[in-house]
């Protein structure tokens, strides 16, 4: 791999030499572990340990449960009971996988706003971060559809409620919408196609993961002062980095440790928390629940989504521009996507020529907004939607918009940095004057 | 800055889920301290075995419970009953909707067979009464401080006490709506239920001589239906703290390698 200037892999031994000439995996394991990383990685830079982590869980835990599970819808929810009461450890693999899903999440949200706090996503990031949110897109709908794979009550209301927003879509919603559930309503088609679609996803996401590490392996890594590595010498590098092997992967495994003794105790204390108790009722096409709320992870985007009504001006507006093409629903619809694309776009919706948010004076309050606002649109997407929920609702959508599209194309030009560190040696001796040889 | 985000990232957590909880249910739900509680907290047996008698005597002639195996009952962590009882119980249980049954069906007989242990409580839909094998899972009795529900790691989610406070909270009121008698009750979400009052105290004679008065057979038949739920409770919990003790332990050596590790890069001194 290309990137920093660092040592490569030389065989030795007659039998590595052969191997290596033959198929070079020693030298790709070799330059994978040992990357040259900025030594200045403060404790936000082991997210990613943590989503690896979290795939291999879900994918070990999720093949385990598919030689139990039957997706019928006659069977599923009684297969999922015979995997809770007959399957040998089968209660703890279904609530590992459960509760995985969550932390899963958790870690991403913290990843993508690491990435967006310290500008991982500028230039020459710009395609790690893409790939990492067509992965972070690929993971909601495997979450998704995952939750519909027990078929229970919120499984089968949440399947009706999102593939509806497909319906939304003027003159061709409903034909997708039929053709996504493989027939006119959620039923044995829709549950045979996304356990087949929760199955392969992950695997798509591995590969994904793949090029996401390749890419910031050929870039390096980000770091918090966003100041880049030097690679004018093997000799300069080394003084800002130390390889990820193993100054990193201990790191690493002792804050994976830690976010574990959370999770197990989730797991084996209160693993039903993160879930909803509807969901241990049978799903039943009759009976509408009197509110159907996804799961924790999807709510700021359900917020979004619910935040557009048809009393909002602007939504009557693009539905008076349109002739009604663009009606509150669809225009809902596109909000909900169109916040995931805003945070797609950033790369070139950022004007500001430095990379890091700890020298932006402006910037780092309009990120704290943001991170707020995340927390707020996540709390009012669990709560109903009527008396002042709705306006809460529409000005923390509106203000995810105006950051990405309006405030931080306006920062750039008018907010005034503050001078960055030189290099990543003299941030790093700052912190730990000892350091200094 | 990035501390900060990630505990505003745990609390709004807690919060959505909290909230997301809160909004299904409605009614007064009263706390109850059961045995089972907490990170440590175990089934009672003898309890659960008179919450067993008072299902079958009164629960089972109108709900069923389809999900839970009679054999169950002899595990560890449940009622534990002895295997030669259990096939005894299994053998006189009632089969009180054959509909709903049919994979008990004999045909040379036109009748449903004896159970056997291996076989599950009977399914009874005659009455449209819920199916009660997860229902202490399927209702939240209480959300914590400020609808938090982080209380579950120390009470649960308040299935059980949802059981006990409908068990419990019948006011005597009656009212015929559309051919259908409801009973006015402080603890279901519309304030009228459709179940008429099922214990009124001194229903069962229990074996072990305990009370039977209406709220002990309301707690014993609810932390009997948390068991037939989670029956793996038990074990789960002393796995979560297995997997807790031992993490931390790995987890504090591989801090102390960490430290040592970076020292000298960090310019400090270790005595390890």
């Amino acid at each position: 791999m290309s990137g920093i200037p660092h040592d490569h892999y030389e065989p030795k031994t007659g039998f590595t030499k052969a191997v290596e000439s033959r198929l070079p995996i020693i030298g790709l394991i070799h330059g994978t572990l040992m990357i040259p990383t900025p030594k200045n990685l403060n404790w936000m830079w082991i997210w990613g340990i943590v989503l690896a982590f979290c795939l291999g869980l879900q994918i070990v835990t999720g093949i385990v449960l598919v030689m139990h599970y039957t997706p019928h819808v006659d069977m599923a929810f009684a297969s999922v009971e015979h995997i809770m009461r007959d399957v040998n450890g089968g209660h703890m693999l279904r609530y590992l996988h459960a509760n995985g899903a969550s932390m899963f999440f958790f870690a991403v949200y913290l990843h993508i706003f690491r990435g967006l706090y310290y500008g991982s996503y500028k230039a020459p990031r710009e395609i790690t971060w893409i790939i990492g949110m067509i992965i972070y897109l690929l993971m909601m709908a495997t979450g998704f559809m995952g939750y519909v794979l027990p078929w229970g009550q919120m499984s089968f209301w949440g399947a009706t409620v999102i593939t509806g927003l497909f319906g939304a879509i003027p003159f061709v919603g409903e034909p997708i919408q039929t053709w996504l559930l493989g027939g006119p309503a959620v039923d044995n088609a829709t549950l045979n196609r996304f356990f087949s679609l929760h199955y392969l996803l992950p695997f798509v996401i591995a590969g994904l993961v793949i090029v996401h590490i390749w890419a910031f392996h050929t870039t390096g890594n980000n770091n918090p002062t966003g100041v880049e590595v030097r690679r004018t010498s093997k000799a300069e590098a080394k003084k800002d980095t130390l390889p990820f092997w193993p100054y990193f992967v201990i790191k690493d495994l002792f804050a994976l440790g830690v976010v574990l003794v959370v999770f197990f105790a989730v797991v084996g204390f209160m693993p039903n928390f993160l879930g909803h108790p509807d969901n241990y009722l049978e799903a039943n096409p009759l009976s509408t629940p009197a509110h159907i709320v996804p799961e924790w992870y999807f709510l700021p985007f359900y917020a979004i989504l619910r935040a557009f009504t048809a009393d909002v001006w602007a939504v009557q507006a693009v539905s008076f521009i349109t002739g009604g093409i663009v009606d509150a629903k669809f225009f809902g619809v596109l909000a909900m996507f169109g916040a995931i694309i805003a945070m797609a776009l950033v790369p070139w919706l950022d004007t500001s020529s430095v990379r890091s948010g700890k020298y932006r004076p402006m910037f780092k309050w309009w990120f704290a907004l943001l991170a707020v606002d995340f927390v707020v649109l996540m709390w009012v997407g669990a709560m109903p939607t009527d008396g002042i929920y709705p306006y809460i609702s529409l000005i923390g959508a509106t203000y995810w918009f105006a950051y990405f599209f309006v405030i931080l194309p306006l920062l750039g030009v008018i907010e005034k940095p503050l001078p960055t560190p030189a290099t990543i040696e003299e941030d790093f001796a700052a912190h730990y004057p000892g350091a200094a040889e | 800055m990035m501390k900060k985000l990630t505990l505003s990232a745990l609390t709004a957590l807690a919060l959505s889920t909290g909230g997301a909880i809160a909004a299904g249910e409605g009614g007064h739900v009263h706390d109850v301290d059961f045995s089972f509680e907490g990170p440590f907290g175990k089934f009672d047996q003898m309890q659960l075995q008179r919450g067993l008698q008072v299902y079958t005597e009164v629960c089972s002639a109108c709900h069923g419970m389809k999900f839970v195996p009679i054999r169950t009952l002899a595990d560890e962590g449940g009622p534990a009953l002895p295997e030669d009882q259990v096939r005894a119980y299994a053998a006189q249980l009632s089969v009180n909707d054959e509909a709903s049954n049919m994979q008990l069906f004999d045909y040379n007989e036109g009748a449903a067979r004896p159970l056997t242990a291996n076989d599950h409580f009977p399914a009874n839909n005659s009455q449209n009464a819920p199916d009660l094998s997860l229902m202490a899972k399927a209702r939240a009795g209480f959300h914590g401080p400020y609808g938090t529900g982080i209380n579950q790691f120390l009470k649960g989610i308040g299935g059980p006490e949802h059981i006990v406070s409908i068990l419990t909270g019948y006011t005597g009121e009656e009212k015929v709506e559309a051919g259908t008698t409801y009973y006015e009750n402080t603890a279901f979400s519309t304030g009228w239920i459709a179940m008429a009052p099922p214990l009124y105290g001194e229903d069962v004679e229990y074996a072990d001589g305990h009370s039977n008065e209406l709220h002990h057979e309301a707690e014993d038949v609810a932390a009997f239906l948390m068991w037939a739920a989670e029956p793996k409770m038990m074990a789960r919990k002393r796995a979560g703290f297995m997997a807790v003790t031992f993490l931390v332990l790995l987890t504090s050596l591989l801090y102390l390698t960490n430290k040592k590790l970076w020292a000298p890069h960090k310019g400090k001194k270790t005595s390890l």
